[in-house]
């Protein structure tokens, strides 16, 4: 069930470009701006459960106590970039919100990094997923947390093929999303000695993909890779259970699973399937704790790593306001990225200077029904990455920050 | 067949009246003062639409054909605009004319295929082309997909005028848009636009004096197409995006709804028409879902108990065409 | 052995995915044939009312424990009642109108349809389990083929032909038709021609619901999943002809075949193959290739 929020007043304002920068709190007043899906395929991933875990963030910073006024506003970006665009700019505008933070999908989250640019305010993703956040469309104002693509499919791609999963099939969502998963796949996979029997490539938001199972099972490949996301991923994993496709042998490997995503198929046909996540409620006892809190307001439903980057990204943003006592977004990001983050949820962590942030990350097996004994208790950890190789290379990644 | 259209109400194409001398200029002196009080890019987001649901309301009031597929040409310009003001680097002024002629360029190869077909079978033609428009533009590489043609630059006005800033974008659009209302006022009350309106009365009898009948259907499609193409091409300089949800299906229905609720065949109703579905989608896009459940209701009563629309009732009680 | 460098097991394996697709174009273009071509009603709503018979049965399920066979029968009754109520108190007073405001009416419902159930359930959409009895499946030596599919397949065909064979050479299914030729004159026969009308719509409707049932637990319950096959399944009716029932059930199962065809030989035009088909046929045979002009 999803709670509806409260948002932003849509006032009638004079639309007057910011002012410069000043060094203090600009009217006083904190504002974070949480955009999400709240109502479609994104919204159990990141969603009302987003808002949530900022304002946890703000209750666990203690900003009362120490005098700065912090609030709270959330809207809905409906997967549109030009209604996210649109909702931020008249945020940035007329409504004075100072940063805005989660953004699941990569259109959306490309166009904020540009708007959040031009006005000189903050940006910290913790839902897309495109590697071009701190590649070639990187920028000073903006942080990207949680995972990116290349993570995704280094993570996932070399540690699969290491096992023995060398032959690979790839199902891509035809979209750019897609598309670069797949590519950043195909190279983990064959730079590790892999091969890649073949491809196909299906519209976004397929309710069918038997014709596309199909042609994967006949490739004989060891593994499947779904390069695709949300709906789609839920889709192709249900039908291949129905295809028998891991009883005959091949196995699937998510490029991009969500612990909703899990609990939306249901163990037994999500059992087996590999992924990389950089978080899960599980991991120890400060995650255990968090995520209880968290499910308690959040209707029993854990959180999700983009929840969990979510609150991470705030305090550590709430903290480097209180260091440089300005909410200027600019200067606010470069002294994110000066100072080391530590969180209960990520640990210790720092931001690159392409505005990565650095942690570890897990790959992870679905448990089968049998293994799994309490609510959400659906990973088993197969690895840990470590922090420094699971994310691109800072020099590869064609950010003109980066000298 | 006559392709009589009862129901839909057929505007008077006679001089401009007072009643529609005034009405122009409240509305031209509305959008000239309000960016003082309102959001002013909100109220472009406004003008784009308003030309977009005149230029359709263009087709079905005056020609009596129900395109449900002009998203077509408001995206396809949209695209074309971001494309060549981003990677050909076009000043604003040749980019939204390139947009306007691309989607005039569809337009004219959509009405070869459609304009024979009346009614229903019109209406699913073009919304099939409209759904392959869609799937290319999902495709096609300089389309962006997805993520659409982000980061447009505005550019400077005959290499002159910097546009960036809302305070000169504004003027921009206004211009376009009131000259775009005056370019369909004028179409309409033109000898083009009486020829337009005995086809919609009475077709066999419009043939029979000697009228191509279907050359002037095909040139008010085009026309109609290329004017929702210069909509498109300048708001994606507005919002300096591009992107899949203004070739998709449900744009074409919106526009649809707007010319409805305006009042169809009216002159003035797309515009108010246009202001209240985006307020409406503004004020409620906080709800999410709500939007299209209120939007549905909209259609629903405005088709059952509304069909004259807010000018329509209007013009009714006043007895004079608006 | 390989036919155009696809070996011919990959084909066959295909061309069986495109015909059981086909089923749920031919049954869904079935109810839309009916409603058009006996009522002249554009019925937009289908999609809605597709995803109607789905979340019925999935509530029917979780909200009441009845399984999916009961839902088979009951979830197309409740929305065609539905779909009743729709015709009785929306549909009937624009009989007289122009046909175009049928249509901005029923696009008009399957908007609030639609976005209520988003608000309530989100776009992620709700498992529904598959029935015990048809899970499973076997291996056909090219395929691996899931014994629901097959089912599809077989209840599909079995609906389609039934119905046809009412309409066509049933006495009822005569003064239906005679009823939308000449309804005043039927009328003055002593039938009730409004109620026929009626249980038309509904019945059509109920076709939609039917599939959603059937479709449910293989594609996943969720508020979109009518919204863009609506469309698919307009081009298959066109193409087939708005008014032929006949037409729309070949049509149905021919264009999931060569859609599934070109899944194989040209993934990418897969969802274009069925417009370009449509602008192609009413280019050359306008009424549709089975239908009349009217």
């Amino acid at each position: 069930m999803k709670r509806k929020l409260i948002s932003t007043l849509v006032g009638a304002a004079l639309a007057v470009g910011a002012g410069a920068a000043s060094a203090q709190i600009s009217d006083g007043m904190i504002k974070i701006g949480v955009m999400s899906d709240m109502s479609s395929l994104y919204a159990d991933i990141g969603g009302p459960g987003s808002t949530l875990a900022a304002k946890m963030a703000v209750e666990d910073f203690g900003a009362a106590k120490k005098g700065m006024k912090v609030e709270v506003v959330s809207a809905d970006h409906q997967n549109k970039a030009d209604v996210g665009s649109s909702v931020a700019r008249q945020w940035y505008d007329v409504d004075k919100v100072d940063a805005i933070f989660d953004v699941p999908n990569s259109a959306v989250a490309l166009a904020i990094n540009q708007l959040t640019r031009e006005k000189g305010k903050a940006f910290i993703d913790s839902g897309a997923a495109s590697s071009d956040l701190t590649g070639k469309a990187c920028s000073p104002n903006t942080v990207h947390w949680t995972y990116d693509t290349w993570m995704l499919a280094n993570g996932t791609g070399t540690a699969i093929v290491k096992t023995g999963g060398d032959s690979w099939f790839f199902l891509t969502s035809d979209y750019a999303f897609g598309h670069a998963l797949e590519r950043d796949t195909e190279a983990a996979v064959l730079k590790n000695g892999g091969k890649v029997l073949g491809k196909v490539r299906h519209p976004l938001n397929t309710q069918d993909f038997s014709s596309f199972l199909l042609q994967a099972q006949s490739s004989k490949a060891k593994v499947i890779g779904l390069a695709n996301a949300g709906g789609d991923t839920i889709n192709s994993v249900k039908q291949a259970a129905e295809f028998g496709i891991v009883k005959g042998g091949q196995s699937l490997a998510g490029m991009l699973v969500f612990l909703s995503d899990v609990h939306g198929l249901g163990l037994d046909k999500a059992q087996g399937l590999v992924f990389t996540e950089t978080f899960y409620w599980d991991l120890n006892d400060q995650t255990r704790a968090w995520a209880k809190r968290f499910a308690a307001a959040n209707n029993g439903k854990y959180p999700t790593m983009v929840h969990a980057g979510v609150y991470a990204g705030v305090l550590h943003y709430l903290k480097a306001i209180e260091a440089i006592k300005t909410d200027d977004g600019t200067k606010v990001i470069e002294q994110m990225k000066k100072t080391p983050t530590d969180d209960p949820l990520f640990g210790k962590g720092t931001i690159r200077a392409d505005g990565r942030k650095i942690h570890p990350a897990y790959l992870v097996e679905v448990k089968k029904p049998s293994e799994s004994k309490g609510p959400y208790d659906y990973y088993k950890i197969r690895a840990t990455i470590p922090a420094e190789q699971a994310f691109r290379p800072l020099a590869e990644g064609g950010c003109p920050l980066v000298k | 067949m006559t392709g009589n259209a009862p129901g839909i109400p057929i505007a008077r194409a006679t001089g401009a009246t007072r009643h529609q001398q005034i009405a122009f200029l409240v509305m031209a002196g509305f959008f000239i003062l309000a960016p003082v009080v309102i959001y002013p890019v909100f109220l472009m987001k406004l003008m784009c639409f308003a030309l977009f649901a005149c230029a359709f309301n263009l087709l079905i009031g005056y020609v009596g054909l129900l395109s449900f597929g002009h998203a077509m040409f408001f995206g396809i310009a949209g695209y074309a605009t971001a494309h060549s003001a981003k990677v050909w680097g076009f000043t604003p002024e040749l980019a939204i004319l390139f947009g306007t002629a691309s989607a005039g360029v569809l337009g004219l190869l959509v009405g070869l295929l459609a304009i024979r077909r009346l009614g229903i079978y019109f209406a699913m033609i073009t919304l099939a082309l409209a759904q392959m428009v869609f799937f290319f533009c999902l495709q096609a590489p300089f389309t962006g997909g997805e993520d659409g043609i982000q980061a447009v630059p505005r550019g400077r006005l005959f290499g002159v005028f910097d546009l960036s800033e809302a305070k000169a974008m504004y003027p921009f659009v206004l211009a376009i848009f009131l000259g775009g209302f005056l370019l369909i006022y004028r179409i309409v009350h033109s000898p083009f636009g009486q020829v337009l309106k005995a086809i919609r009365e009475n077709e066999s009898r419009a043939v029979s004096l000697g009228y191509d009948v279907d050359r002037y259907k095909l040139l008010a499609f085009v026309l109609s197409a290329t004017l929702a193409g210069l909509a498109g091409g300048t708001k994606s300089l507005v919002f300096q995006l591009a992107s899949l949800t203004d070739v998709h299906w449900t744009m074409s229905g919106e526009v649809v709804l707007m010319s409805l609720v305006g009042g169809l065949g009216t002159i003035f109703g797309p515009v108010v028409g246009a202001a209240v579905i985006i307020t409406m989608q503004n004020y409620l896009a906080q709800l999410g879902a709500w939007v299209t459940v209120v939007q549905g209701i909209v259609f629903v009563v405005c088709v059952l108990a509304f069909r004259r629309g807010i000018i329509g009732e209007i013009g009714h009680a006043l007895k004079k065409p608006l | 052995m390989e036919i155009f460098g696809i070996p011919t097991q990959a084909l066959f394996g295909q061309l069986l995915i495109g015909l059981i697709n086909g089923s749920f174009y031919a049954l869904l273009s079935l109810g839309l044939a009916v409603i058009f071509g006996l009522l002249n009603i554009i019925n937009f709503t289908h999609g809605a009312q597709y995803m109607l018979g789905a979340f019925v049965a999935y509530l029917l399920l979780n909200k009441l424990g009845i399984g999916y066979w009961w839902s088979l029968l009951l979830a197309p009754i409740i929305v065609g009642a539905t779909g009743v109520v729709i015709e009785r108190l929306m549909l009937s007073k624009l009989y007289k109108l122009d046909h175009l405001y049928g249509l901005l009416l029923t696009f008009g419902l399957a908007l609030i349809i639609q976005g209520v159930f988003r608000n309530e359930y989100g776009s992620a959409g709700q498992p529904y389990a598959m029935p015990e009895q048809l899970s499973g499946g076997r291996n056909l030596g090219f395929m691996f083929l899931p014994n629901y599919r097959a089912w599809v397949i077989v209840a599909s065909l079995v609906v389609c032909l039934s119905t046809w064979y009412v309409i066509e050479k049933t006495k009822l299914g005569s003064y239906l038709r005679a009823a939308t030729e000449n309804p005043q004159l039927v009328q003055a026969f002593g039938i009730n021609v409004p109620r026929m009308i009626t249980l038309t719509y509904g019945f059509g409707v109920g076709l939609a619901g039917l599939a959603g049932v059937m479709a449910a637990p293989i594609y996943q319950v969720s508020p979109q999943m009518g919204a863009d096959l609506i469309i698919v399944v307009f081009a298959v009716v066109v193409i087939g002809g708005m008014g032929s029932i006949m037409g729309a059930i070949i049509t149905g199962f021919g264009l999931g075949i060569i859609e599934g065809l070109t899944k194989v030989f040209y993934p990418e035009a897969s969802n274009t193959v069925i417009f370009i088909i449509m602008a192609i046929v009413l280019l050359i045979r306008p009424a549709g290739l089975f239908g009349t002009q009217k």
